[in-house]
């Protein structure tokens, strides 16, 4: 599903919102100007992080 | 108390007491309890997005980052690398250089590796991070952190969530006399009067999360919060008297029958 798609195209394929998240290519952050010059190829792995209610508290989840 | 401002690397801020947005019941309690509470700062973790529930609201659209310092930590984090890469996707999403660092040593405690944290820190401030770490009420510890550059320390009062209060005041007071950044106390507060007296030793200011989401009425708890960081604050300026075992008189002898 990844391929022919951009770090913003495939944003955009999951309906989320770019501006509020920070992308992981293949375990390096991808810089947010980058998002549609950068392209996904086969194999790559992506993560998408966003802010989720936490404090001095939040417990560990894995 | 409005031009009481605390600064932190260049940053100003209008609150002393700081919130997390954890534990609560729903996206609009967490809202008008931070309402209620007056603060500025307010700490978020960083997760993966939910890409299967695209209808999913967003904090974000609760807590907006124009009105609110956002403090990512790195909550959840056992390793120094783990916390790296928290803080750099932090910082990545694009609302802060800040970070609140937490290097976790233990699942039952949740107190801090200071190790950890301290090696953490010094690499996040190399690469331009405003780091402010959750560390233990060790004073050496503290002045470490300082060391490496960290613009102020977050000493735990007790451990997370244990709502116990301060269990080493002397300790606490010991470290905000060991280092000239600010201090805020950072987790163990169960009720006001425990981040009254943090205020009180001297404290810059108290941050808290389950004092106020995990009671009874987490928005009149926030209220009350703010009024307690702001008595604490108050009577720490005005400097208490000493405490003396014997009675002093404060009615005068002079005119009685």
């Amino acid at each position: 599903m990844t391929d022919g798609h951009s770090v913003a195209s495939l944003l955009a394929h999951l309906g989320i919102p770019a501006e509020r998240v920070a992308v992981e290519l293949n375990l390096k952050v991808v810089d947010r100007q980058t998002f549609p010059g950068t392209p996904l190829r086969d194999g790559d792995r992506v993560e998408v992080i966003g802010f989720i209610g936490g404090g001095e508290d939040t417990r560990h989840e894995r | 108390m409005n031009d009481d401002r605390l600064t932190i690397a260049g940053i100003e801020f209008r609150s002393r007491l700081w919130v997390g947005t954890g534990k609560y019941k729903d996206f609009i309690e967490t809202q008008k309890a931070i309402e209620a509470s007056g603060a500025d700062v307010v700490t978020v973790a960083v997760r993966r997005v939910n890409i299967t529930d695209r209808k999913s609201e967003n904090l974000l659209d609760y807590i907006s980052p124009k009105k609110y310092k956002i403090l990512p930590n790195t909550a959840g984090c056992y390793t120094v690398e783990d916390a790296l890469r928290y803080a750099r996707l932090a910082r990545a999403a694009g609302v802060s250089d800040m970070v609140k660092l937490e290097v976790i040593g233990d699942e039952r405690t949740l107190f801090p590796d200071t190790a950890g944290l301290i090696e953490a820190a010094k690499i996040l401030i190399k690469e331009g991070f405003i780091v402010l770490p959750y560390t233990n009420d060790d004073p050496i510890v503290a002045k470490r952190l300082v060391d490496v550059g960290c613009p102020a320390v977050m000493p735990l009062a007790a451990p997370i969530g244990s709502g116990l209060g301060i269990r080493n005041p002397y300790n606490l007071k010991i470290l905000m006399e060991s280092v000239n950044v600010p201090v805020i106390v950072d987790a163990g507060v169960g009720t006001a009067s425990d981040a009254a007296l943090a205020m009180e030793y001297g404290a810059d200011a108290v941050l808290m999360n389950t004092a106020i989401a995990g009671a009874k009425e987490p928005i009149l708890m926030a209220e009350a919060m703010k009024y307690a960081v702001w008595a604490g604050r108050m009577a720490f300026k005005a400097g208490r008297i000493p405490r003396k075992l014997y009675a002093t008189a404060s009615s005068p002898i002079e005119g009685m029958l």
